[in-house]
């Protein structure tokens, strides 16, 4: 039987390079051995599809389900998940997760001295609808400090998780908010090296999307490796 | 609606200390329900270049059904669903503590490559951590598989034969060890996907 694999495109010059000196955790985690090319077959063609899994609608309002409203700014963050080739991704998971109005994670190992907040747990997830749209509602993260170098300070984001259709497009990235005077000083941020590659991690200001008395909208597209266009099969 | 033009890829960015707060899910580790027959538990530990425990990583896993089938369109053989009931294909495992994963799965069949060559029963791996800025990917393969190790085109594409050992699981008296050691001594065969 002929296998028709078309295999996934394998960018250059876009993801960074394991080992980033400025970003002193990879040290010690970046594998020091040369990685080793893994032809796309059918585990890596394939991946897990989560169109049923059940989601509910909450589940992307990060103001909800804590008994009170979070403080902080309220903001939708909407957008689309496409592949390279501009095709929308539908049905795929998004998770996402975050620090608080104040910079402070829900979480027991960031002793970050800013207040926690007993309505915001920061952690939310959507599936994207057919046309690769997802939309979630949340308070607008606040900057905070980490112990990476002196007087370091992460820029305000989100963390995006997404699956895609196929275990070669899975992707963990971060959203950035438009004019943050910190990415100069980001060593995460600036370890992609393209820095047209580092503006397509921030999210634009939206008035469109804006709603009228209730929150400000950012919007941003997020797009996975596509497919190679053509196949050359071997005689 | 405006139309939006795709302007390139999105680049990877670490997923940093705070996963547990969207990543876990409670049935994360059960690529098979609990009480399968045949379930075998993969488990081992994710360690660092100075041998030390990562306690904030996340292990994803990957593979095909026990008959060398994914219930997915882009199979080009089809998409057939498993016969082994609620077979998810997909697992995750927060570390703990001590660096430890774990997942509940079933044997993948063997699975047929381009070229009539065939891959040895495999699981893909990806291991997501702060202080990597992009997942490492490697790759699960059976230690009771020796024929069909000795055959696999992604095997034998690793000349040294101690690195091409750190991809096979440990058979253990309670199921399957596959350490993950990001540097160091044996350090683990990472791919480029």
């Amino acid at each position: 039987m002929m296998l028709d694999l078309t295999p996934y495109q394998r960018p250059t010059g876009v993801h960074p390079p394991l080992h980033s000196p400025a970003y002193r955790s990879t040290a010690l985690r970046a594998p020091k051995h040369k990685l080793v090319t893994l032809p796309h077959r059918l585990t890596e063609i394939t991946g897990p599809l989560y169109g049923s899994e059940p989601v509910t609608a909450d589940d992307a309002d990060l103001t909800k389900g804590h008994g009170g409203e979070p403080l902080g700014e309220r903001i939708i963050v909407t957008g689309r998940v496409l592949d390279s080739d501009g095709r929308p991704v539908p049905g795929t998971l998004i998770e996402v997760w975050q620090a608080n109005a104040a910079g402070r994670y829900h979480h027991r190992v960031d002793d970050h001295p800013a207040p926690l907040d007993p309505n915001f747990g920061g952690g939310g997830r959507c599936l994207t609808d057919s046309g690769g749209r997802y939309r979630f509602v949340t308070i607008k993260p606040g900057a905070y400090p980490w112990p990476n170098h002196h007087n370091a300070w992460r820029p305000a984001h989100i963390h995006f998780s997404l699956f895609g259709r196929a275990f070669t497009q899975r992707l963990v990235t971060q959203m950035y908010f438009p004019g943050d005077p910190l990415f100069a000083y980001d060593p995460i941020m600036n370890s992609v090296p393209d820095p047209k590659a580092r503006d397509r991690m921030v999210a634009s200001f939206d008035i469109e999307v804006t709603e009228p008395d209730w929150a400000l909208a950012y919007q941003w597209d997020i797009v996975l490796r596509g497919r190679e266009a053509t196949v050359f099969e071997e005689g | 609606m405006r139309a939006i033009t795709p302007s390139g890829i999105t680049p990877s960015q670490t997923v940093g200390p705070y996963l547990a707060l969207a990543l876990p899910w409670p049935d994360g580790p059960y690529v098979v329900p609990e009480g399968t027959p045949d379930a075998v538990t993969i488990s081992g530990q994710v360690t660092d270049g100075a041998g030390e425990p990562l306690a904030d990583a996340l292990v994803e896993t990957w593979q095909a059904d026990p008959e060398g089938r994914f219930n997915h369109p882009d199979d080009p053989r089809g998409a057939v669903p498993s016969r082994t009931p609620g077979f998810r294909g997909f697992g995750r495992s927060a570390t703990d503590a001590d660096g430890r994963y774990r997942i509940v799965t079933v044997k993948p069949g063997s699975l047929p490559a381009p070229g009539g060559e065939t891959e040895a029963p495999h699981i893909d791996v990806s291991v997501f951590a702060r202080g990597l800025l992009d997942r490492v990917v490697t790759r699960i393969y059976f230690p009771d598989e020796a024929a069909a190790n000795a055959a696999d085109p992604v095997l034998a594409s690793i000349e040294d034969p101690q690195r091409r050992a750190t991809l096979i699981a440990v058979a253990e008296p309670v199921g399957l060890t596959f350490d993950i050691r990001l540097q160091g001594d044996r350090e683990t065969v990472f791919f480029d996907v």
